[in-house]
């Protein structure tokens, strides 16, 4: 990566799409947009009319090899930004953003794996961006996707996960439900924990690659039971949402 | 670009507060303590703990965590900022001196690189981390700094983004020439201070 400047540019948003009760897709052009590695982020700056600013920090949930730029936002009610962006935020209107930023918490197909991705809640946006560059790159790395939400409702992006994985051998996804769980689930119904983890992962002779996304007490569990279940702490990145987001 | 863009229907939540003036470019106030890090949280036994003065010195210097403890400590209360835009007001610290690491240090080095477990490191030029404004900490707001906010001890480097005040730090490398650091070559700044907004390459 050769050293050039970040500039702020104006995407416009082309489409917004609710996604779960909390969170939403904006859909970007970005002109110029000279791509970005699957799991970086972009900042965004919102300028009021009497110039006061405010900048947040957003993961790219969309493939490099997609059109236009998807950034997932959980509305956070006491947040500054996030309402902006879910509730007043329109079709025609332009954001400024600046990026991609973050070189390692990414993956390129060529990279490899076998790659495990542990998700919680809204932290699925880096991990949505990986598994959709593995299906446009025609990845034949074996992915497992270990994903924590409070409820079924609240699984983002849980039609097209489903679709993604009845059409590709190489992806496997496990859902874990913490908070309730719709009748005749079968599935986990707790938080990730170490056994969960023995069960869904690759083996650490298989030396997965793995990311982690989540809020914080999410990944410092995984990451520690990861290191713990015998994977090299070398190979485990994480990413963490603080309850701070805005 | 971006000049005379604003966002239609922003009008942002403005506190007007005195801390205002404490509060860098681009960064927001927060009252919790998020934890940021790029992978485990590594846990070294305080048996098996040391800091090493290394590199471009006469003599490298290294310390039990028994010989660091019984070093003078001092009281830092500080505002921090962290790159991904917030920041938090008057955090109160304990920690040795940087200074009083290096005494009886001779070094011609004018940059260090600070080292961790885990892997990571972060440099900075030598005269950030003398004349009292930086410190290895070993304590935060009166308990002893928990592993994932960097214990048993990380740098303390207030004045810069706090990517800068590495966790897990085991040691500093001076030498002469710079040599940019885990964050440094992933795309941010190699200096990193708030007040010029340097987060990224570039800024």
């Amino acid at each position: 990566m050769a050293p050039r400047r970040l500039t702020w540019r104006i995407g416009e948003v082309a489409e917004t799409s609710p996604q779960t009760p909390r969170t939403k897709s904006l859909f970007l052009d970005v002109p110029d947009w000279e791509g970005h590695r699957a799991g970086q982020h972009v900042d965004v700056r919102l300028t009021a009319e009497d110039g006061y600013q405010a900048q947040r920090s957003y993961s790219i949930a969309s493939a490099p090899e997609d059109g236009r730029v998807e950034l997932l936002v959980e509305r956070l009610d006491d947040g500054e930004v996030s309402p902006y962006l879910t509730d007043e935020l329109r079709a025609g209107d332009g954001l400024e953003l600046r990026g991609p930023i973050g070189g390692w918490f990414a993956w390129e197909a060529r990279e490899g794996g076998p790659l495990l991705l542990v998700a919680g809640g809204s932290g699925i946006a880096p991990l949505m961006a990986m598994i959709r560059h593995h299906k446009a790159a025609g990845s034949e790395t074996p992915v497992r996707l270990l994903f924590s939400s409070r409820s079924y409702d609240e699984v983002i992006f849980r039609e097209e996960l489903e679709s993604l994985a009845a059409e590709n051998n190489a992806l496997r996804i496990t859902h874990t439900l913490t908070r309730s769980t719709p009748p005749n689930w079968t599935g986990y119904a707790r938080r990730i924990d170490e056994d969960m983890l023995g069960e869904v992962a690759f083996s650490p002779e298989e030396r997965p690659l793995a990311f982690v996304c989540g809020p914080t007490p999410l990944v410092e569990t995984v990451a520690t039971a990861l290191v713990g279940l015998g994977h090299d702490p070398v190979r485990v990145k994480t990413e963490r949402f603080g309850p701070t987001g805005g | 670009m971006g000049r005379g863009f604003f966002s239609r229907g922003f009008r942002g939540r403005r506190r007007h507060t005195e801390g205002d003036a404490r509060i860098p470019p681009g960064q927001y106030l927060v009252d919790g303590f998020p934890v940021l890090s790029a992978g485990p949280t590594p846990r070294t036994p305080l048996s098996e703990w040391s800091f090493t003065i290394r590199g471009e010195v006469d003599e490298p210097k290294s310390l039990s965590w028994e010989e660091f403890s019984a070093l003078p400590s001092e009281e830092i209360t500080r505002d921090i900022h962290c790159v991904t835009k917030w920041s938090k007001l008057g955090t109160t610290w304990e920690g040795v001196s940087i200074d009083t690491l290096l005494e009886g240090v001779d070094t011609a080095a004018e940059y260090v690189v600070a080292f961790c477990d885990g892997g990571y490191t972060t440099n900075l030029p030598l005269e950030d981390l003398t004349g009292g404004r930086a410190w290895i900490a070993h304590t935060y707001e009166g308990e002893p700094l928990a592993p994932e906010h960097g214990g048993p001890a990380r740098l303390l480097v207030p004045h810069l983004y706090f990517w800068k005040s590495a966790k897990w730090v085991r040691g500093l490398k001076l030498v002469g020439v710079d040599e940019p650091g885990f964050w440094e070559s992933l795309g941010y700044h190699n200096y990193g201070d708030p007040w010029r907004e340097q987060r990224y390459w570039g800024d």
